[in-house]
């Protein structure tokens, strides 16, 4: 008997369909990968296998966990049922933990809620817990507070929250995305170990195929609140039968830069590496000994404030018409790096020079105008109270607003392949993926020589990633631009860059063509980096990918 | 749909339509006496009665509302007018000298008793309408330059504000271009608490003698007056208690409705 069994559930929301006829079956000790993009309705299917489905929402079908029902359940019976039957660990840890209480007490707190437990016992099982998950009773006593955690650990301990009361199911929703690669590699680690020697299943929600290839022996595609296809994980990525698993695992499987394109470039001497040991004199942006330190609290009241080096001698060139990566985890100091670059902060030594004149917060519109930046967050980089034509048309304020400004807009706009139509409109009635293509056509409004792309396509879903990854190269084609690529995602800088840097601790660590960088890292770092990142296995490769459709 | 934001409105806009009546029609003279008729209880000719001179009540608490509303809303501009700007400047430039020094002089206000510092301002300055509104406009000040720099400290973090410095726009363009319109909303709702604030200071203040100065109506002075005789006439002193506490009851309604209504994101992004 499946310890997990659910059959044609169905769920509407008002008059709309969020989930149809979806069946799924889960073994104990198994791990079955839910993969789909975002409104797929992957979160939705995991909410009502806890009976947490939004007020409003009508189910049908069933449910059933154990051989038992819970579709029907009274919330009384499913609130025993959350934490003693299933554990669920949610993406956000920086969310998931409450602030105010010391990670013993809330481990602890669902066995006393749960169990009826005493105290003294419930911290001694919240104990055994954390060290279960990988935080040691002597670096991590039970009083310590989420802030003192990173976000990895915060991570486990929700881990050891949802595990406290060794449920037979474990629902995980985007447990590692966002989370660095070394860490998600840790955490991932942790959950097989746990289905394996507990013997839980496991409900792992994401987005991210490689991931999925890595942890889960089946597979369910959901699309649109369907399951589109379900079969075990590496025959169905080797021959999927349908269309969108097709698209999905070709955008998954971002190319490299093609061996053609790069020979081409290696003849005409395109590419900067070629002449590394000549000083770049004709370098588009050349960073110098960058610094940048921060003054930290003092330790007490009469000693000295230390300093943290955010930016610790950063030396590169970037030439023009070059795409460069710069890679690193959270907290590296690519960050700091990117506003300095930006003229937005001042640096604490070195110099940037940005074609050929000096960058700082202090720099004249014209110089300004050469550099325009595109950021992650979809959803915050535009004011939701101005249209469309005046966002994009912001950064004529740099160059005052030109005659033809508006074919300008127009032409920016079918640029990144969006319609002059969309100019009177407003940012929330746009996706994600449309949200970025306007941040580029702003960018791109004014011909900046250099645009620096912030974890630009991070936040986006795979096959819309591949679209905007393919804009930026044709864009790049199409007006001779230079590209600083940013981002802690090493897959999506080896397909659209030449040349690569590595950074950690604010220093640059690794310098070289992406090609040989991921083909033969050099530094123990980029070594390790590397070994983290999630791939689906090279062999698994499809016969013929069907090109990605549109979103 | 929204019970509180209709109720509030309909007696918030109640109060701003009886003021705005009485500058060209009110039953009675507000300011005629007529000896003859005082103390009358509440009838088919005067409605609410009149008062100890025979005063009109339903007359006096017309041309009362325009002396409460209008003191109130000044000073809600004085507040708003000059709070606001030193509020989004102590944002644009966070940590500087000027947001220290903005942040301390916000203290030193807030550190005095408002009420008895008003009296204090207008028994010092002499007692009148435009004094009291100075002295209620002088408190609003801070309130309205913390709430837009809380608010506008948020937004300097997101990344559209960014996108407009990497676009060469200065501090003091940004706050005016993307930061004042995305707390508008915000600034509405105080605006609102502190107009029903403001009515309530106001009729302190006229309850002591220092705001509007007779002949001129006020709802403050009328319940000073009546409270002698409310033994003998109490409709003297409940008409004008009942309107100080509707007016005041439906602004606190309207701005909690407000709240809801402009922007339901704001709880979340407050708590």
């Amino acid at each position: 008997m499946s310890l997990l069994a659910i059959e044609h559930l169905g769920v509407s929301i008002g008059t709309t369909e969020v989930l149809r006829d979806v069946s799924l079956r889960l073994q104990a000790g198994e791990i079955l990968g839910l993969v789909g993009e975002s409104g797929s309705g992957k979160s939705m299917t995991a909410l009502a296998v806890m009976g947490l489905l939004p007020e409003g929402a009508q189910a049908s079908g069933s449910v059933r966990l154990a051989g038992r029902e819970i579709t029907t359940l009274a919330e009384r019976e499913l609130c025993r049922l959350r934490g003693a039957g299933v554990g669920m660990i949610f993406q956000e840890p920086m969310t998931a933990l409450n602030p105010l209480m010391t990670i013993g007490d809330q481990v602890a707190e669902t066995l006393i809620v749960h169990r009826g437990l005493a105290r003294s016992e419930a911290r001694r099982i919240a104990r055994d817990r954390l060290d279960r998950v990988g935080l040691p009773a002597p670096r991590f006593p039970l009083t310590l507070y989420p802030h003192e955690l990173s976000g990895g650990q915060r991570q486990r301990v929700a881990i050891a929250l949802a595990i406290a009361l060794r449920p037979q199911l474990l629902i995980a929703d985007e447990p590692t995305t966002a989370l660095d690669v070394t860490t998600q590699a840790e955490v991932l680690a942790l959950l097989r170990d746990l289905v394996r020697e507990e013997g839980m299943a496991l409900l792992l929600i994401t987005h991210d195929l490689a991931v999925t290839a890595k942890m889960a022996a089946r597979v369910a595609v959901m699309q649109d609140g369907r399951i589109v296809e379900e079969g075990p994980t590496e025959a169905l990525f080797r021959a999927p039968a349908r269309p969108y698993t097709r698209a999905l695992l070709a955008a998954a499987r971002l190319a490299p830069l093609s061996d053609a394109y790069l020979d081409q470039g290696k003849a005409a001497g395109a590419f900067s590496w070629q002449k590394a040991s000549k000083p770049d004199a004709d370098a588009l942006l050349r960073v110098e000994d960058a610094r940048r330190s921060y003054r930290l609290p003092r330790p007490s009241l009469f000693a000295a404030a230390p300093e943290l080096h955010a930016v610790d001698g950063v030396s590169f060139s970037l030439r023009a018409g070059e795409s460069l990566g710069l890679v690193g985890e959270s907290g590296c100091g690519k960050s700091t790096l990117t506003r300095a670059i930006l003229g937005l902060d001042p640096l604490s030594g070195g110099r940037i020079a940005l074609a050929g004149a000096p960058v700082s917060p202090r720099m004249p519109p014209a110089q300004r105008a050469a550099v325009q930046v595109v950021f992650q967050d979809p959803y915050g980089s535009f004011d939701p109270r101005q249209t469309v034509a005046r966002l994009i048309a912001e950064p004529f304020h740099l160059t005052g607003r030109p005659p033809d400004a508006e074919a300008r807009i127009d032409a920016a706009l079918s640029d990144v392949g969006l319609s002059p139509e969309d100019r009177d409109r407003y940012i929330h009635e746009f996706s994600g993926g449309q949200r970025q293509r306007l941040a580029i056509a702003r960018a791109l409004i004014i011909r900046p020589r250099l645009i620096v792309l912030d974890e630009a396509v991070s936040a986006l879903d795979v096959r819309v990633r591949a679209q905007v990854l393919s804009l930026l190269a044709r864009l790049q084609a199409d007006h001779g631009l230079s590209y600083l690529f940013i981002s802690h995602d090493l897959s999506v800088v080896r397909a659209v860059t030449t040349r690569c840097l590595v950074m950690q601790a604010g220093r640059i660590v690794e310098e070289g063509p992406t090609a040989d960088l991921f083909t033969a890292p050099r530094h123990p770092y980029t070594r390790r980096l590397l070994a983290a990142t999630p791939r689906l296995p090279e062999t698994w490769s499809t016969l013929d990918p069907a090109p990605a459709t549109s979103a | 749909m929204r019970p509180a934001l209709l109720i509030g409105a309909g007696l918030s806009g109640l109060a701003v339509a009886a003021a705005a009546l009485s500058l060209v029609w009110t039953p009675w003279d507000p300011a005629a006496l007529a000896i003859g008729a005082r103390l009358q209880p509440p009838s088919t000719t005067h409605w609410m009665g009149t008062d100890h001179f025979g005063r009109d009540i339903l007359s006096m608490l017309m041309a009362g509302a325009r002396s409460s509303l209008a003191v109130a809303l000044a000073a809600v501009a004085i507040g708003a007018g000059i709070g606001t700007p030193l509020g989004l400047a102590a944002a644009a430039s966070r940590g500087s000298l000027l947001d220290a020094t903005l942040a301390r002089l916000n203290d030193l206000i807030f550190a005095f008793p408002a009420l008895v510092t008003a009296i204090l301002i207008t028994a010092t300055l002499g007692p009148s309408a435009l004094n009291a509104t100075l002295a209620i406009g002088l408190f609003n000040i801070p309130v309205f330059a913390r709430t837009a720099r809380g608010a506008a400290l948020s937004l300097w973090t997101l990344d559209y504000i960014r996108a407009a410095r990497v676009a060469g726009k200065g501090r003091a363009r940004i706050s005016a271009e993307h930061v004042l319109p995305n707390i508008a909303s915000l600034l509405i709702v105080q605006a609102t608490i502190q107009a029903s604030l403001g009515i309530l200071a106001e009729a302190g203040l006229s309850y002591v003698g220092l705001g509007a100065q007779p002949p001129t109506a006020s709802w403050g002075r009328m319940l000073a007056e009546a409270q002698t005789m409310v033994a003998i006439a109490p409709h003297v002193a409940l008409f004008p208690g009942l309107a100080i506490v509707l007016t005041v009851l439906g602004l606190n309604l309207l701005g909690d409705g407000l709240r809801d209504a402009l922007d339901p994101r704001l709880r979340g992004r407050l708590t």
